[in-house]
């Protein structure tokens, strides 16, 4: 079997388990406590808090553990739209191809009352700091930009948006969630507010995440209870997982140039394999995406009968088709890059991780082709394509 | 739990009666490549039975499934049996389908019906 749906989820490393189960089985206390194994559970919990903040350049007091990414998201989102309304200020940027967690957030915000602008993006995903400039009014409370997107893998220029936001005095939010442990992020030098993380994208546990907030801006709680995370987040604290989080992201960050240069070498031999289908292109910009992530979009066929056949054929991959997802749309991602209905349905996604072989890369791409030409063999569009009745989009 | 059924599977993987026929005498497609499933069904009818059909699929696995397990029902049958082809049959001989799948089954009986419309329409021409 070849997992190559890392964007999706990571198989936990054995030192992230091993250090999940040393919690379990002999630091269970609640880190609430004031007897010993308490206390015992609550320095785990510091531990992991203060290391997951080093590897990111931020001060301990600035971590909150969530239950994932998608917490992370909401809890910035809201808390600088709070913040904002009770300054008269109603107006978010954001773009077109955050995750849904993001969106959706907006989308309720939209219908309180706040105004939402979604910037556009290039053929390559890329936003531009200038659009975000533009974008920017006396009444903008938020800025939220992911670092890189989860299906096409573009990185985007968080730095200089950044920059921006804090000459023009916005809070900057961005969703690292796919970023963190696979390329550099510093939240100082990257000119970030606000930060959303999970451990699963990072071989840390799932259910697990962390937003990191700048000192100085406020937090508004999701969920109410006991004073957990100074009070910004109830709930007694999932400190196996959180202590296997901090393990992972250590060991993901101490091999990050290992890793992203091996995976980009894979990632490029994929890629020029892939190329050489017909009528295909790749998704994403070309240089500044993700080491793991590779993106085709194959002419004729569509994403998940593709997706099933390679199953077939022991490789897990995945597809922004929209029967893949249950809706009409195709992925709203590839929409936004300018891929048209047609060819958005016949969309592949590989994120790979460090266990793929040049052997399992061979494999992908001679099976890749298989089914792609078997499935544009009855394909009723493929057939009017080559017969000439309709034009060739890639 | 698997996404489909063994019978989705077994027609996803060796559909049935695909291909072209060339000497049709009715053809329907139906879908657009908007909504991602796109179906072509190609009948050979004689003496008001359906003695060939075929189909071409542009579409998931359940779209797939159902335009196989679609021809397998009608191939044979009268014309008068093939207009009372439900998708609902289809996918409940195909051990069920999930709920956000069945429009993908609604295909099948539309692509069938639009290509009995067309043999009907070619009759009425020639007459
Ligand atoms: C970019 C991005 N943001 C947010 C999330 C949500 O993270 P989680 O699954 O931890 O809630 C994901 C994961 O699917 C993601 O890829
Ligand atoms: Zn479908």
């Amino acid at each position: 079997m070849i997992y190559a749906d890392n964007a999706a989820t990571t198989k936990m490393s054995e030192t992230a388990v091993k250090a999940m189960l040393e919690v379990i089985n002999d630091n269970y206390g609640n880190p609430s406590s004031l007897y010993s194994i308490g206390q015992k559970a609550k320095e785990a919990l510091e531990e992991a808090r203060a290391d997951i903040a080093g590897v990111i350049g931020a001060k301990p007091a600035e971590i909150l553990f969530t239950s994932g990414g998608s917490e992370a998201d909401n809890q910035a989102i809201i808390s600088a739209a709070k913040t904002g309304e009770a300054a008269g200020k109603r107006h978010i940027i954001s773009t077109k191809i955050e995750h849904h967690a993001v969106l959706h957030t907006l989308k309720k915000l939209e219908k309180e009352g706040f105004e939402v602008t979604l910037l556009e993006v290039n053929g390559d995903g890329l936003v531009t700091p200038e659009a975000v400039r533009d974008a920017i009014r006396e009444d903008t409370c938020l800025v939220s930009v992911m670092y890189a997107n989860n299906e096409i893998g573009t990185i985007e220029p968080i730095r200089e948006i950044g920059a921006i936001c804090r000459e023009k005095k916005v809070p900057f939010h961005v969703d690292a969630v796919q970023a963190i442990g696979h390329i550099p992020v510093n939240v100082e030098e990257d000119n970030i507010d606000m930060l959303s993380s999970s451990a699963h994208k990072f071989h840390g546990p799932k259910g697990v995440g962390f937003l990191y907030v700048k000192k100085g801006i406020r937090l508004f709680n999701l969920i109410e209870g006991g004073a957990q995370e100074k009070g910004k987040r109830a709930g007694t604290e999932n400190v196996p997982g959180i202590v296997a989080a901090a393990a992972a992201l250590k060991e993901a960050v101490a091999n990050m140039d290992k890793n992203a240069a091996y995976l980009t070498e894979k990632r490029e031999k994929l890629i020029a394999g892939l190329k050489e289908i017909s009528h295909s292109a790749l998704n994403g910009h070309p240089v500044k995406r993700l080491p793991g992530n590779v993106n085709f979009c194959f002419e004729g066929i569509e994403g998940e009968s593709l997706l099933l056949l390679l199953d077939d054929k022991g490789i897990q991959a995945s597809s922004g088709s929209a029967c893949t997802s249950g809706s009409l749309d195709p992925s709203h991602v590839l929409l936004a890059i300018g891929r048209v209905h047609d060819v958005a349905h016949g969309s592949l996604r590989l994120s790979i991780a460090e266990d793929i072989t040049d052997a399992d890369v061979d494999y992908i791409i001679k099976s890749v082709k298989e089914v792609v030409e078997y499935l544009r063999g009855f394909s009723p569009v493929w057939r009017d394509l080559v017969a000439g009745k309709s034009q060739f989009i890639l | 739990m698997a996404l489909y059924s063994d019978k989705v599977m077994d027609h996803f993987r060796n559909p049935r009666n695909v291909g072209v026929i060339e000497d049709a005498n009715g053809i329907g497609e139906v879908g657009n490549a908007k909504c991602g499933d796109i179906m072509k069904m190609y009948l050979k009818i004689e003496n008001d039975v359906i003695e060939d059909v075929k189909f071409e699929t542009f579409g998931c696995g359940s779209a797939i499934a159902s335009s196989s397990m679609a021809t397998e029902m009608i191939k044979g049958k009268p014309v008068s049996e093939a207009m009372q082809l439900t998708n609902k049959a289809v996918a409940e001989a195909l051990d069920g389908l999930p709920d956000y799948k069945m429009h993908c089954s609604v295909l099948a009986e539309e692509a069938i019906k639009s290509a009995l419309d067309d043999y009907e329409k070619r009759r009425q021409e020639e007459k």
